[in-house]
C-alpha cells in the first residue's frame, strides 16, 4: 500500500484576478521504503506540495490519502494524532528548539504523545547513536554544527516508528559532504525502518539519492525519471551488445 | 586521462612489473578506467625511449619486466601534476548547440527539451550515486572518482536550470534578443 498518496490535487491561492494555482493536478505515490526527491525552480509548487501531503495546508481540489486513509474525512483531532504519530517534517532552518537538548529534542514527540520521559529519553539515545550522534546528545543546537542540527532533525522526524518523512530543502544551506550525511540518513531511515521519504530540493546532487526523482514546473509534474537498471539488467544490455 | 602520468606516479612508489602496474592503475582509479595489457606495455615503452622509466631487460617484451622510475621522469611527473589541464577554450558542447538550435524553433517549447536533458542527466547522477552509496565508504578512489562525475554531472543541470530562468526572466520582461550565431562566436574568439 502507498503511504502517501496525491490524487489529483490542485491548490490555488487568492481570489479572481489574482489567483494563483501553487499546483495544479498533481498526482503522486509514494510506497513503503521509498525515497521521492522532488526538483523544481524555486515557486513551483514544492512546499505548497509538502504541507498538503503533511496535512498543514487543505488542497482547494483533490484528495490526499496517507496510509490509504482520505485527509479529507478526518477531523481536526485525527490530522493533529496523524501529525503526531505517522508523519515526521524536516525543514530548511528552525528544527529544533534551542533549549532543548539534542536528546530533549529528538524524545519531544513521543512525550507529547503521552510517553513516560524517561522512556522517550531512552527511546532517543538509541536513535542518536544509531545514527552516529550519540556523542552529540547532550549539546544544545548551538552547539552543533548545521549538519549535526540537520541530522538530529531527521532523527526527531522519524522516532517512535513514523512511517512518513516531509523534508523541505533539508540540506539547504549545508556543503556538499553534509548534504550527503543528510540524504544517507534519510535513505537509511527508509531501506532499514521502511519509512517512506519526501524530500524536496533544488540541488541534483541530493536529489540523486533517491529511488525517483519527480520534476515540478510551475506547479504540474512534468516529468519523472526511470528507475535506474537493476545489476542483472545491465549485464543483460551488454551481453546484447 | 593520462595513462603515462598515472604509471610514473605508481613508479615513483618504487620499481614495478608491467602487470602489476596494470592491477594497481585500475585498483587507484576506482576500476572506472580499465587498462588493457597492450595499452599498458605501449605506454612503459614509449617512457622508456623518452628515458624516463628504466628496464632489467630491454631486449625483451612483455609486462614481466620490472621498471623504474629515472630522475628526469621524477621531474616530469613533478611538472605534470601542477600543471593545470587545458580548460580554457569553450568546449563545442552539443547539448549547448541542441539548446541554442531549439530556441529559434518557434514550433517547439524549449523547456521541454531542457527537460529531456535534465531527466538523463538526473537519471545518470542517480547511477553513479548508487555506486557511492553501495562502495563509496570503503574504496577512497571510486568515491573521488564519483564525485567528479556528479559535478561534472551536476553543472550541466545547473546550466539547463540557468536557460530555464533566463526563458522565465525573458516572458516576464521584454524580449531578450537572442545573439546571431557568428556574433557569439566572434565574442568568444575576443575573450580567448
Ligand atoms: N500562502 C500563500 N499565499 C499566496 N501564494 C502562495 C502562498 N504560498 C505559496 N504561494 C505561491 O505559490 C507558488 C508556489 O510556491 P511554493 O510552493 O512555495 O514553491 P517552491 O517551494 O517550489 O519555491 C508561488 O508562486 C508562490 O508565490
Ligand atoms: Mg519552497
Amino acid at each position: 500500500m502507498n503511504v502517501l498518496e496525491l490524487r489529483e490535487v490542485t491548490k490555488a491561492y487568492g481570489e479572481g484576478m489574482a489567483q494563483v494555482h501553487a499546483i495544479e493536478n498533481v498526482s503522486l505515490s509514494v510506497e513503503r521504503g521509498a525515497l521521492v526527491a522532488i526538483m523544481g525552480p524555486s515557486g513551483s509548487g514544492k512546499s505548497t506540495l509538502l504541507t498538503i501531503a503533511g496535512s498543514l495546508e487543505e488542497p482547494t481540489s483533490g484528495e490526499v490519502f496517507i496510509e490509504g486513509a482520505p485527509l479529507s474525512t478526518m477531523s481536526h483531532n485525527e490530522k493533529a494524532r496523524l501529525r503526531r504519530q505517522t508523519l515526521g517534517f524536516v525543514f530548511q532552518d528552525f528544527n529544533l528548539l534551542p533549549g532543548l537538548t539534542a536528546a530533549e529534542n529528538v524524545s519531544l514527540p513521543l512525550e507529547l504523545d503521552g510517553m513516560k520521559a524517561k522512556k522517550a529519553h531512552t527511546i532517543a539515545m538509541s536513535m542518536l547513536g544509531e545514527f552516529g550522534l550519540g556523542d552529540r546528545a547532550s549539546h544544545f543546537p548551538d552547539q552543533l554544527s548545521g549538519g549535526e542540527r540537520q541530522r538530529v532533525a531527521i532523527a526527531r522526524a522519524v522516532i517512535g516508528n513514523r512511517h512518513l518523512l516531509l523534508a523541505d530543502e533539508p540540506s539547504g544551506a549545508l556543503d556538499s559532504v553534509n548534504g550527503e550525511a543528510v540524504m544517507r540518513m534519510i535513505l537509511n531511515a527508509c531501506k532499514q525502518s521502511g519509512v517512506a521519504a519526501v524530500v524536496v530540493t533544488h540541488e541534483a546532487q541530493l536529489a540523486s539519492w533517491a529511488d525517483r526523482v519527480v520534476f515540478l514546473r510551475d506547479g504540474h509534474v512534468v516529468d519523472q525519471t526511470v528507475p535506474p537498471p537493476t545489476p542483472e539488467q545491465l549485464v543483460h544490455t551488454a551481453q546484447q551488445r | 586521462m593520462s595513462v603515462r602520468h598515472a604509471l610514473l606516479g605508481l613508479l615513483s612508489e618504487g620499481p614495478k612489473y608491467g602487470h602489476q602496474l596494470r592491477q594497481e592503475f585500475e585498483e587507484r582509479t576506482g576500476d572506472v578506467w580499465p587498462l588493457n595489457v597492450g595499452q599498458v606495455y605501449t605506454t612503459l615503452q614509449r617512457l622508456e625511449r623518452d628515458g624516463l622509466v628504466e628496464s632489467d631487460d630491454t631486449a625483451s617484451e612483455g609486462t614481466q619486466n620490472v621498471y623504474r622510475i629515472t630522475g628526469a621522469g621524477v621531474d616530469e611527473l613533478g611538472i605534470w601534476l601542477h600543471t593545470p589541464p587545458d580548460l580554457t577554450s569553450p568546449p563545442r558542447d552539443e547539448l549547448v548547440i541542441k539548446v541554442l538550435v531549439a530556441l529559434r524553433m518557434p514550433a517547439l517549447d524549449v523547456r521541454d527539451v531542457l527537460q529531456v536533458h535534465r531527466r538523463y542527466l538526473v537519471e545518470l547522477m542517480q547511477q553513479w550515486t548508487r555506486l557511492k552509496e553501495d562502495e563509496g565508504e570503503f574504496d577512497f578512489a571510486l568515491a573521488l572518482v564519483v564525485d567528479s562525475e556528479l559535478f561534472r554531472l551536476d553543472s550541466v543541470i545547473r546550466w539547463l536550470d540557468a536557460v530555464d530562468g533566463r526563458l522565465k526572466r525573458a516572458e516576464i520582461e521584454p524580449p531578450v534578443a537572442v545573439p546571431e550565431l557568428p556574433r557569439l562566436r566572434r565574442r568568444l574568439a575576443v575573450r580567448r
